[in-house]
């Protein structure tokens, strides 16, 4: 149990915890109020997690316990070979990416990796990537359209790196570059949010033929902080902003800019990650099953079709 | 009483401001704000709001820079009715929305026409960041995609000028998706073998700054414009260091290999004139 609105969980599991020990040390059969309480826990997990707010859906997308793009890798892909550079600058440690067979298929499998602690997040620059990443990846998308493999794309990400060196090498450019680049590729694209979509950083890995979500995971236009310092000149309105925004898995999908979501088990991915790679794993394979048969124009024509629909506006 | 005739007179001056939208004609002399020159405002608009002594570029609003791009009588507007609602119910929306129409006289914050630049024909499109800092929702996506697409059925060039704080907040996931529309209609365009040339003007920032803004054939800016991916105090405050004062500028930009070329207002019509004869189709 790590937040706060756990709290009612973890108060209850310690109750469980001390009587245990007293049991224990005064040799008495505590057995009956300890199965009673622990019914008490599975409701109020029930509860909290059932209902759980946009903001407390962002807290459990950024948790630094969270299985990462590269778990997902190591679980779901055989033989990953990791590719690294953007033949220009740099190998940036915020993006990772290479091939992988899945299901017996040869793909190519690209992803914001943050650090999976404070050494690592400072090698991975907290997954905010520079122009360097997404030049890698867009190399990586054209290399798997040469030999027609599938792309597969986990998003995990706070944003691009707002940075001196990240303007100076073009930043917007290489952004830019993706979603154009993306939007012509003649292989299936298959993108999934797995932790943080956040905006432009998320959407150079996410234009797709078809868009995943993590039951927990968000996607932003902006960071709900960021919102509610610019639009109501108060950061402390996050919770507020993150429900105005509409972030969340469920308002994706009813959006029409998610196409489905992946089931996590209650209170998050990392309570059970076994049960998020097999849920992960099943979505890809449908989602391949549909896209591999399509010709290069056919998903090219789909992807048009799919973005020129998204967007609510009067005429 | 007295203070009665004034509060009128000034409503009044500040009506004409709104209906000419020239906000600079009114008054006889303009103080360029860079050099601190008196310049004649006829002149000076007549230089397109750059300043004839040190060139600095003042703001210009969007339907000024269509008719001065345009060959006379060549324009024909396109999508004007595509307008913005208030998609996910964002508290004080549709208010801010009513205030920039009746402010600026635009549906949204850009125009588009399909006409002729010395005797080439276009489709150009015109940001207005008077408009919601020309931000970027679902109209203003759709707008821009249309354009695209437009373009591409008739075999046209395209030219956008952008000016854009990037993406409209108030319409969350879906204005971040407006980057996705726009570039797969630029895609199609670019496919089909046309020209796109981007126009970037003060202030290209955040999500239209990260699309369709940087990935024309051609990149130009204007002369001084404030152009960027993330605001300068976001990476000040992130990495813990003060940036230069040129830093985000066009010619900071062009220095960093970003930029075909930095243009003056003054010459933008002929500039671009010359490129779209040399994109002419050989039939």
């Amino acid at each position: 149990m790590v937040f706060e609105f756990e709290k009612p969980v973890t108060e209850l599991e310690n109750k469980i915890k001390e009587l245990e020990k007293y049991a224990h040390k005064n040799k008495l059969d505590l057995t009956t109020e300890i199965s009673f309480l622990e019914r008490k826990v599975k409701d109020k997990k029930e509860e909290v997690y059932s209902q759980l707010t946009p903001w407390q859906r962002v807290e459990i997308a950024r948790y630094i316990k969270r299985p990462t793009s590269k778990e997902y890798i190591a679980a779901l892909f055989d033989d990953f070979i990791e590719f690294k550079g953007d033949r220009a600058y740099a190998d940036d440690n915020a993006i990772i990416g290479g091939i992988a067979m899945f299901r017996g298929r040869p793909v190519t499998v690209i992803g914001n990796q943050r650090g999976m602690d404070t050494k690592d997040n400072i090698a991975r620059n907290f997954g905010m990537a520079h122009p360097d990443g997404y030049r890698k990846a867009l190399r990586l998308m054209k290399q798997a359209e040469k030999f027609k493999r599938p792309v597969i794309c986990f998003i995990d990400t706070k944003g691009a790196y707002p940075g001196k060196a990240a303007e100076e090498r073009g930043q917007s450019e290489s952004i830019a570059r993706n979603l154009v680049e993306m939007a012509g590729l003649t292989v299936p694209v298959i993108s999934i949010v797995i932790g943080e979509g956040g905006s432009g950083g998320a959407l150079a890995l996410g234009v797709c033929n078809k868009l995943y979500m993590l039951e927990n995971a968000t996607y932003s236009v902006i960071s709900p902080e960021g919102a509610a310092s610019i639009l109501f000149k108060d950061a402390s309105l996050k919770e507020i902003a993150a429900e105005s925004l509409k972030i969340t898995a469920a308002d994706l999908l009813e959006l029409g800019v998610s196409d489905g979501t992946i089931k996590e088990p209650a209170g998050g991915a990392h309570h059970d990650k076994t049960f998020v790679f097999n849920e992960t794993d099943q979505v890809l394979q449908d989602a391949l099953a549909e896209l591999v048969p399509m010709d290069g124009d056919a998903l090219v024509d789909q992807r048009y079709d799919k973005y020129m629909a998204i967007g609510q506006f009067s005429e | 009483m007295l203070k009665d005739i004034f509060f009128k007179l000034n409503k009044k001056a500040s009506d004409e401001k709104a209906e000419s939208g020239a906000e600079k004609q009114e008054t006889i002399m303009t103080k360029c704000p860079s050099c601190k020159k008196i310049l004649y405002s006829k002149d000076l608009h007549k230089r397109l709001n750059v300043c004839s002594n040190c060139d600095h570029h003042m703001p210009i609003i969007s339907t000024d820079r269509m008719d001065a791009l345009l060959d006379i009588d060549s324009g024909r507007k396109l999508f004007e009715n595509i307008t913005s609602v208030n998609p996910l119910n964002f508290p004080n929306y549709e208010e801010k929305l009513a205030s920039d129409k009746e402010k600026t006289g635009l549906e949204e914050a850009l125009i588009v026409s399909h006409g002729k630049i010395m005797g080439n024909e276009a489709v150009v499109a015109v940001m207005d960041p008077r408009f919601r800092m020309g931000s970027m929702g679902s109209a203003l996506g759709e707008k821009l995609a249309r354009t695209f697409q437009y373009a591409t059925e008739h075999r046209l060039p395209v030219i956008v000028f952008t000016a854009s704080g990037g993406a409209r907040m108030q319409e969350g996931i879906l204005s971040l998706m407006q980057m996705a529309k726009v570039s797969v209609a630029i895609e199609r365009h670019n496919k089909a073998g046309l020209l796109y040339i981007a126009y970037m003007t003060n202030p290209t920032t955040g999500g239209v700054s990260a699309s369709f803004a940087s990935v024309g054939d051609i990149n130009l800016a204007e002369t001084g414009a404030l152009i960027g991916f993330a605001g300068r105090r976001v990476i000040e405050e992130t990495i813990k260091e003060k940036l230069p004062d040129d830093f985000q500028t066009a010619e900071f930009l062009l220095k960093h290999g970003q930029l075909d070329e930095v243009v003056n207002r003054v010459n933008m019509k002929r500039y671009l004139g010359t490129i779209l004869k040399m994109h002419k189709e050989v039939v």
